[in-house]
């Protein structure tokens, strides 16, 4: 009758329909009884009178009174257990959603996005904060047995602790146009392990631009915060870096008065130890990015930055496609400096997704 | 007959309940909206002009009084009276609408309008976080103003047409201490008409 | 008047007139210009009928294509995405506006309350000829908008999605409006009608229930419906002037509107079900021949569930964004408005209890409505509790409920009424047989389509979906069965009523035996109802023995 149960709350609110189920089948069977017998037992005969029965004070203030208690203590119930629902944990990991129609867009507390999936590690609470581009649409998690609106202009909220690994269905619960019906999600329960090989990889997104790095890279250095200090058509931003408008293979000069080559490794290094070299005429501000830029995501900013004009005369080809880097080796860092991902012999990157 | 008047009194009070309703469900919305955008309220409802919004009040009010002195010359099969309290009424209904005309004028010439057509005036200082721009608040306020005394100016307009419906039957003698059903109906319909201008008037234009 | 106790049917008597409301005046213009209630009951019964019909097609489509995932039939796709969404808003505006919230009211209220009251006509009867005629409008504004260009937005028009879609939103919304207007003058006029109209000698609780009930009805249509109205306009404006108050991009909300909606919307459907119940407080008692258990608890239930129905609009609302706190009261109160539909409930079996219960289709329909109502208002528990309404809301069990309340209740009683009532409007007896038949069909295929829709509901399956995962293919071309047997029903019971027109009269002034004034008078009844004033001797539903009249 019901889903299966995903989370400890799904089987309290099993409990409350269930309830309810039972005492409905008992009420109605009880109405469908009377009705059909005194049809039954008092149909029709010439001549009999019947009783002049105008009220019976009595019973007409018990039958109002149970109800009446029956009605109170299930909201009583009802209530207990909406408010498990209502209120997040303040540990529980935040998932931001964006809905459009008619996709689900997540987006992660690290910034890794994925579209139309999610996947959350099993017994831990997670709170999801909506908000939608254009009409209200309804995250639905039958098998959590939660679901609440997403309106435009505002922020909503509903969270759940699952305790059932494996996948579990999302769906659109409120009217949203041609696409309503087919607006679905995966959420997938991952044990722990699981789950942190997802985070490694970094979600679904970026496997559509596998073979556009430079696109890729495009997204994020928009994302990453990296517009904030260096802009792409060579004006220098005020208390920024510098532009990357052709930088690629060009001979920088450094303040120590060294000049390096601007080539893949000199990118990694900058993005990882960004103090470990500075360029003339620029401060030593810029926040290093170690952890926060998975392997896929340095190949297309590594794309994007010797799309924006290069030297001919300069430094090795810049990326081709985006791949994952082989599984690292227990000691082994995933970021180094010097560690180049060249793909050999790859055809350039044709159009776009 | 005498059922017949009371019939009738309870009909018209029950429209006017649904009248009430009607525009109570406007000004729920414009309180809503003003809690979310206090200091554009305040701001815009500068720019509305006081000086013509109290002169319509005095006018409305004063056509109330003719209203009532026509109701009771009906009482009193005053045929000659009825009709000019009649006309009387309808005169101040149309100066009424007459300012409306330059108010609503200004409006649009200043694009003081909804949000989607509004221009930014000297003086408004909040803006939209989110966008830059101005605040939607201003351009909020004038919506509500526009729905708000357009459909009362539609009343106030079928109210006219309902006067000078009196008038006609006036001059046709049809009214007497005997019957003048017509008029006392029409009557109540002016006064909650007043009334609801009696409201809107200090919200839109007095209060900060 | 006499009044035996064995009146299976009692013909009365008095000879039948030459003349009654029928056929003293004749031609189009006589009935397009009449003021006679009975007249323009007639003519709204036609017109809800036929909109119930066109609801009904809608339905037929829309179950019709759910009956396979892949939405064929004969190797065709049906219809696709934006038709469905386009069939499932008619179904539901039509049914509402068009049929349901004016079906009792204006369609038997109005032949039947003036007859029960001992008066000669409503208020005003001018006022009434109006409300038709508004009707009539919204009709022809409904059809328009369908031709050009539909609507898609769902009968709830939640914005921003019916601000900003394509199609005849605007007009469609006008046509409701116009229909609201048509419905506030019933409200108006019955309420006038009741406080000043009666005979004399019937006060207040000497009123037939069924009175009661529409007296009530009236209330909410004069109090709830300017709401909809000052919310459709609202709707309008923004669409044509983007005014702003619900469009989060223009610094409006979209939840605004759904409080709007729903403070009419909610006392509505209190519309629908309170003359459907008006109408059951008729037939039990007569086809039980027994008083009314419990009368005054009836009427004060019937007035305390118009005026608590104003207050819990926020129980379609617990997950859409409202606060907490709005959350948690209006569940509460939602408790507390179930109380005297239930009281009704236990007072009409307490009148079927040691009563002398004969089976007519009349009577078929009433217990029918006993099981379906029942069914629909434990339903509505499940949906007021608030851990559960989360998982049920915008399901199929959503839907499930509000058709066991509004066709299983409503719907089904308004043709029992219909039934009751056909001899006393046309002066003809319709095939009892082939009633009772059309009867218990209506009720297997109303249980087969919409019982099942609760399972759907409960397993996660959303309402408002043209598309649908395997799972549910089953239970779906189950449900879609069902209607093929209520339509079935449906048809025959049309038939029926419809055959029996081709009739002489025979049917007599009291042919149930009733006791309430309609019954005085003859079948059809003459133009002005009774040929002298009825005054009232003693109260409705006694079926005391009379002592024999010297």
């Amino acid at each position: 009758m019901l889903p299966p149960q995903g989370s400890a709350y799904a089987a309290e609110v099993d409990t409350m329909y269930m309830a309810l189920f039972w005492l409905s089948v008992v009420l109605f069977l009880g109405i469908a009884v009377a009705a059909i017998g005194f049809a039954w037992r008092y149909r029709y005969k010439p001549g009999r009178v019947t009783p002049h029965q105008t009220h019976n004070t009595m019973l007409e203030i018990v039958w109002t009174v149970i109800p009446l208690l029956l009605c109170v203590g299930i909201f009583f119930w009802g209530l207990h257990g909406w408010m498990e629902y209502a209120v997040a944990p303040g540990e529980a990991m935040e998932v931001q959603i964006v809905a459009k129609k008619w996709i689900w867009q997540f987006e992660y507390p690290d910034g890794t996005r994925t579209v139309n999936e999610i996947h959350v590690p099993v017994n831990k609470p997670v709170r999801f904060v909506m908000t939608s581009e254009d009409v209200i649409h309804d995250f639905f998690v039958p098998d959590m047995r939660v679901k609440h609106d997403i309106v435009p202009g505002r922020y909503t909220e509903v969270w759940f602790t699952p305790t059932v690994l494996g996948v579990h269905h999302v769906t659109c619960a409120e009217y949203c146009g041609k696409g309503h019906s087919d607006m679905q999600a995966k959420l997938s329960v991952d044990t722990d392990a699981q789950y942190a090989n997802f985070m490694e990889t970094g979600g679904t997104e970026w496997e559509d631009y596998k073979n556009n790095p430079a696109a890729w890279g495009k997204l994020q250095y928009e994302r990453k915060g990296c517009s904030t200090c260096h802009s792409i058509d060579g004006t220098r931003i005020t208390g920024g870096g510098p532009s990357w408008k052709g930088i690629w293979g060009k001979m920088e000069e450094m303040n120590d008065g060294k000049k390096v080559l601007v080539d893949q490794d000199y990118v990694t290094e900058s993005m990882m130890y960004p103090q470990a070299k500075i360029v003339k005429g620029f401060e030593p501000i810029m926040p290093t990015f170690q952890g926060l830029l998975r392997s896929h995501e340095q190949q297309g900013l590594i794309a994007f930055i010797k799309s924006l004009g290069n030297d001919p005369k300069g430094g090795p080809p810049a990326p081709t496609m985006l791949s994952l880097p082989p599984k690292a080796q227990p000691g082994q860092t995933q970021a180094q400096p010097g560690q180049t991902q060249a793909q050999p012999g790859q055809a350039p990157a044709q159009g776009q997704k | 007959m005498e059922q017949q008047f009371d019939t009738s009194k309870i009909g018209m009070w029950l429209f006017l309940a649904t009248e009430v309703l009607l525009f109570g469900g406007l000004f729920v919305g414009f309180g809503l909206m003003q809690a979310r955008y206090p200091q554009e309220f305040i701001e815009a409802h500068e720019h509305l002009q006081r000086p013509l919004g109290s002169l319509n009040t005095v006018v409305l009010l004063i056509s109330s009084f003719t209203m009532v002195m026509a109701v009771q010359a009906a009482q009193r099969s005053q045929k000659k009276k009825l009709i000019v309290f009649l006309l009387l009424t309808i005169l101040c209904a149309c100066i009424f609408l007459g300012v409306k005309y330059f108010e609503y004028s200004h409006k649009f010439e200043e694009h003081l309008l909804p949000p989607r057509w509004y221009h930014a005036q000297p003086g408004d200082t909040v803006h939209d976080p989110s966008t830059g721009g101005i605040s939607h608040g201003y351009g909020t306020f004038f919506a509500f103003y526009f729905m708000m005394t357009g459909l009362h100016g539609f009343h106030i307009l079928v109210g006219i047409i309902l006067l000078s419906w009196l008038v006609v039957r006036a001059n046709r003698g049809e009214f007497s201490k005997n019957y003048f059903t017509p008029v006392d109906l029409v009557g109540l319909y002016w006064h909650l008409v007043d009334m609801i201008w009696i409201y809107l008037f200090p919200l839109f234009y007095l209060i900060k | 008047m006499e009044h035996t106790l064995t009146t299976k049917s009692h013909t009365g008597d008095r000879p039948r007139p030459a003349k009654n409301y029928l056929t003293e005046e004749k031609g189009i213009w006589s009935w397009m210009t009449t003021v006679d209630h009975k007249r323009i009951g007639v003519m709204y019964l036609v017109g809800v009928l036929s909109a119930f019909f066109v609801g009904g097609m809608f339905a037929l489509l829309v179950r019709l294509t759910l009956l396979t995932p892949s939405h064929k039939l004969f190797g065709r796709v049906l219809i696709d995405a934006q038709t469905y969404n386009r069939v499932f808003t008619l179904h539901g505006a039509i049914m509402v506006f068009l049929f349901i919230i004016p079906s009792v009211p204006a369609a038997l209220g109005n032949f039947v309350m003036p007859l029960m009251l001992g008066a000669k006509d409503v208020a005003f009867p001018r006022l009434n000829l109006a409300s038709f005629y508004l009707w009539v409008t919204g009709a022809v504004m409904a059809v328009l908008s369908m031709i050009f260009g539909a609507v898609d937005t769902g009968w709830t028009f939640y914005t921003p999605y019916s601000t900003t879609t394509d199609g005849a939103v605007t007009l469609m919304t006008m046509a409701v409006f116009v229909l609201g207007f048509s419905s506030i003058f019933t409200g108006i006029n019955f309420v006038a009608t009741v406080h000043k109209l009666r005979a004399p000698g019937m006060g207040w609780f000497d009123m037939p229930l069924f009175v009661w009930g529409i007296y009530a009805t009236a209330i909410i249509q004069v109090l709830a419906t300017p709401v909809l109205g000052i919310t459709l306009a609202l709707l309008a404006l923004e669409r044509v002037f983007s005014i702003g108050i619900f469009d989060p991009k223009l610094g409006g909300d979209p939840v605004l509107f759904q409080h709007f909606f729903w403070f009419y919307s909610h006392p509505a459907v209190y519309i629908m079900i309170l003359p459907g119940m008006a109408i059951i407080s008729e037939l039990i008692p007569t086809f039980s021949r027994k008083t009314m258990f419990g009368y005054r608890a009836v009427a004060y239930s019937s007035v305390s569930l118009a005026l608590l129905s104003f207050i819990v609009w926020g129980h379609h609302m617990f997950v859409a964004g409202q606060s907490q706190l709005a959350t948690v009261i209006f569940s509460a109160l939602t408790f507390l408005v179930a109380i005297p539909s239930g009281v009704k409930m236990f007072n009409w079996l307490g009148t079927m209890y040691k009563g002398n219960i004969s089976l007519e289709t009349p009577m078929l329909y009433a217990i029918s409505f006993l099981l379906l109502f029942a069914i629909g208002g434990l339903t509505g528990i499940f949906l007021g509790t608030l851990s559960t309404d989360v998982h049920l809301t915008d399901t199929y069990f959503v839907v499930a409920h509000f058709h066991y309340v509004m066709m299983g209740g409503t719907v089904i009683a308004f043709i029992g009424g219909l039934h009751y009532w056909w001899p006393k409007m046309t002066g003809r007896m319709y095939n009892e047989r082939i009633g009772q038949i059309g009867c218990i069909i209506v009720f297997i295929g109303f249980n087969m389509t919409f019982l099942t829709q609760f399972f759907m509901g409960s397993k996660g399956m959303p309402r408002r979906y043209y598309n649908y995962l395997d799972q549910y293919q089953a239970l779906h071309a189950f449900s879609t069965v069902g209607s093929w047997v209520i339509g079935l029903g449906l048809f025959m019971t049309a038939a029926n009523l419809l055959a029996s027109l081709r009739k002489p009269y025979d049917a007599p002034d009291n042919p149930w035996g009733g006791t309430t004034l309609e019954w005085q008078t003859s079948s059809p009844p003459i133009t002005h109802n009774f040929e002298d004033q009825p005054v009232l001797e003693k109260a409705p539903y006694d079926y005391r023995p009379e002592p024999v009249a010297h």
